[in-house]
């Protein structure tokens, strides 16, 4: 089990009370369907992912990218009980949506680099650290399920 | 296997425009692959890893160099890396998941230094030119 200490779990709810998830859901899963296009196969129904101006516009992606980041912000009230909060989500993404949960990891890695873009003051290499052990614990608590 | 058209004006742009900063920017990306992936702390006993450190200084100036030198010779990447595949891949014996984190920390590098430049066709160019360089980077014979 992942343990987090008190300072990276405040260092991580206080650059979480200023995302904007709406904007930085829709941003993360934009790059990650731009950066890594294979990633776009789970998204058939989502329309026109033909370009970096299709993807970034497309209201599906946004809507999509701020329900994911929205479920972010429970894990980091839950940081404590990942594998618990995440285990329904982990059976669905591998008995419903099949999802190969290296993923999780690269979308985890868009998420710290919008993070990085909005706010370069306070993402320190320590915040970041605290932050990426965040997204990977997520990431494997996602894969937990699996079989 | 090379690099497309676009991707080669984007890092070659962004590279001009970075100038003689790269060593600022190579260095921190280490200071952040030591402090978010410890794992990597390993390839350096030799090296004091603490914040500010000369050597870790020393170090991120040789990684600019050297990533330089490969988007001067996006042509011939294995070619002109082949010394430094010699040493990486055969005398220090680095996992390249290692190479991985390190690029993933430049690219936060410089998405959080340049955000108005990082959009995300940027990122794609630089995500694939850093992997060309992984590539070239890994053991040619095993």
């Amino acid at each position: 089990m992942v343990h987090f200490t008190a300072e990276e779990k405040k260092a991580v709810a206080s650059l979480w009370a200023r995302v904007n998830v709406e904007e930085a859901g829709g941003e993360s899963l934009g790059r990650l369907l731009i950066v890594y296009p294979w990633t776009q196969r789970f998204f058939d129904s989502f329309g026109n992912l033909c370009s970096e101006s299709a993807i970034m516009g497309n209201p599906k992606v946004k809507a999509h990218g701020r329900k994911v980041l929205t479920t972010f912000g429970n894990a980091i009230k839950h940081m404590d009980d990942l594998k618990g909060t995440f285990a329904h989500l982990s059976e669905l993404h591998c008995d419903k949506l099949h999802v190969d949960p290296e993923n999780f990891r690269l979308l985890g890695n868009m998420i710290l680099i919008v993070l990085a873009s909005h706010f370069s003051k306070e993402f320190t290499p320590q915040m970041q650290a605290a932050w990426q052990k965040l997204t990977d614990a997520v990431a494997n608590a996602l894969a937990h399920k699996y079989h | 296997m090379v690099l497309a058209a676009a991707d080669r004006a984007a890092v070659r742009a962004l590279w001009l425009k970075l100038g003689s900063n790269v060593g600022v920017y190579t260095t921190e990306a280490l200071e952040r692959t030591f402090l978010a992936f410890p794992s990597t702390k390993t390839y350096f006993l030799q090296l004091d890893l603490s914040p500010g450190s000369a050597q870790v200084r020393d170090h991120g100036q040789k990684v600019a160099d050297a990533l330089t030198l490969a988007v001067d010779n996006l042509d011939d990447l294995p070619g002109a890396l082949s010394a430094l595949r010699e040493l990486h891949a055969h005398k220090l014996r680095v996992d390249p998941v290692s190479f991985k984190l390190l690029a993933h920390c430049l690219l936060v590098t410089l998405a959080r230094h340049y955000p108005g430049d990082f959009s995300p066709a940027m990122q794609a160019s630089l995500d694939k030119f850093l992997s060309h360089v992984i590539s070239a980077l890994a053991p040619n014979c095993r």
